[in-house]
């Protein structure tokens, strides 16, 4: 790496970095016991159920488990695609 | 007023809770309380090891909980230090020996003469573990700065607070001053920020621990160690005094001058 990419060390996470991270998502899923596959089978058929009542951006669509303190959420972000609603 | 009940736990095996049960319980009583340790890892005792205490061993837990013997025969009273004693684990039976219940009974009938009971829960959170919170007022999670013990002290708060046991304490235990300052190890208020439960104490990774274990003298029993340190003012914590935590290592500025100056270093 050499004396001048040492220097800019900071842009290589630190092996302490890469845990933080992997808990903070290990532990998401740990806690609500919906593995990163669950969470895909559940995200196909909240797709299919919305896409009943509006059209949306199925490509676009978010579903994902986050945490504040010991609060875990699941959250699904949803494109809507203006002016269509089936109903 | 009767004794507080602490249970010692952890979910992952070998980050600590022996050597805390066993710093803890003799700091306390050093302090003047009156203090009873339960190791209840049936089968795979420790705790009198760790104490100095194994050939004092007549009657164990098991023991006192099928009747065998009466509680105050299973009490070893350490020569060494006034007001603390052991309840020994039986080595040659398991964890099925006991129930919850029986725990609970054991540690009423110790309330009214004691300050503090202290339980060294066994590792995992079967059966070993659902005895040795039973009883507990409060619970104390043990866990190491490592991906792997901190996944595993997440799954027991979970369960202890599943339990009703009011929200758990944590100890972090084998801190690394050298590897924090690295960036190899996870620091204080990463393990903090991850788990979300409040802090009792750090425990600073400390070759005396080893020397203590070996001679069956609790490192608090000595000055010198900043271990024994540490372990006595988490017990100073529990008796209800605001000691201000060690520094272990700050995090230090990522700025081009100490970059510079740590390649110097190294060169």
């Amino acid at each position: 790496m050499g004396f001048l990419g040492s220097l800019f060390r900071q842009a290589q996470p630190t092996s302490r970095e890469i845990a933080k991270n992997r808990l903070q998502l290990v532990l998401v899923h740990d806690r609500v016991n919906l593995s990163p596959q669950i969470i895909q089978l559940l995200k196909d058929e909240l797709i299919a159920v919305i896409s009943k009542y509006v059209e949306i951006d199925e490509k676009g669509v978010e579903v994902g488990l986050s945490q504040s303190k010991r609060q875990s959420r699941l959250t699904a972000d949803i494109p809507v695609l203006a002016g269509r609603h089936r109903r | 007023m009767g004794a507080t009940v602490i249970t010692i736990t952890s979910g992952k095996g070998g980050v600590g809770k022996t050597t805390a049960v066993a710093n803890l319980s003799t700091a306390l009583a050093l302090s003047g309380k009156r203090v009873v340790a339960i190791d209840a890892d049936i089968g795979l005792r420790n705790l009198d090891v760790v104490m100095g205490l194994e050939n004092r061993i007549v009657y164990d837990l098991v023991h006192v909980v099928e009747g065998a013997c009466r509680l105050r025969q299973a009490l070893i009273k350490d020569k060494r230090v006034e007001t603390l004693y052991l309840i020994p684990a039986a080595q040659s039976r398991d964890k099925n020996a006991v129930r919850p219940q029986d725990m609970i009974d054991v540690c009423d009938q110790l309330r009214p003469d004691f300050d503090f009971v202290l339980i060294d829960s066994p590792a995992g959170i079967e059966q070993g573990f659902k005895n040795a919170i039973a009883p507990a007022d409060q619970v104390c999670i043990i866990t190491t700065p490592e991906v792997s013990s901190v996944r595993d002290a997440d799954r027991v708060v979970g369960l202890v607070e599943a339990s009703e046991k009011g929200p758990p304490r944590l100890i972090i235990n084998r801190l690394r001053a050298r590897m924090i300052e690295r960036g190899d190890m996870l620091d204080t208020a990463d393990v903090i920020d991850v788990l979300a439960v409040d802090l009792l104490g750090i425990v600073p990774e400390d070759e005396a621990i080893i020397i203590s274990t070996n001679r069956g003298v609790p490192a608090v029993m000595e000055d010198g160690s900043r271990a024994g340190e540490a372990f006595r003012h988490i017990a100073a914590r529990l008796m209800g005094q605001a000691i201000p935590f060690m520094t272990i290592q700050e995090r230090p500025a990522p700025s081009l001058f100490g970059r510079i100056a740590r390649l110097w270093r190294s060169a």
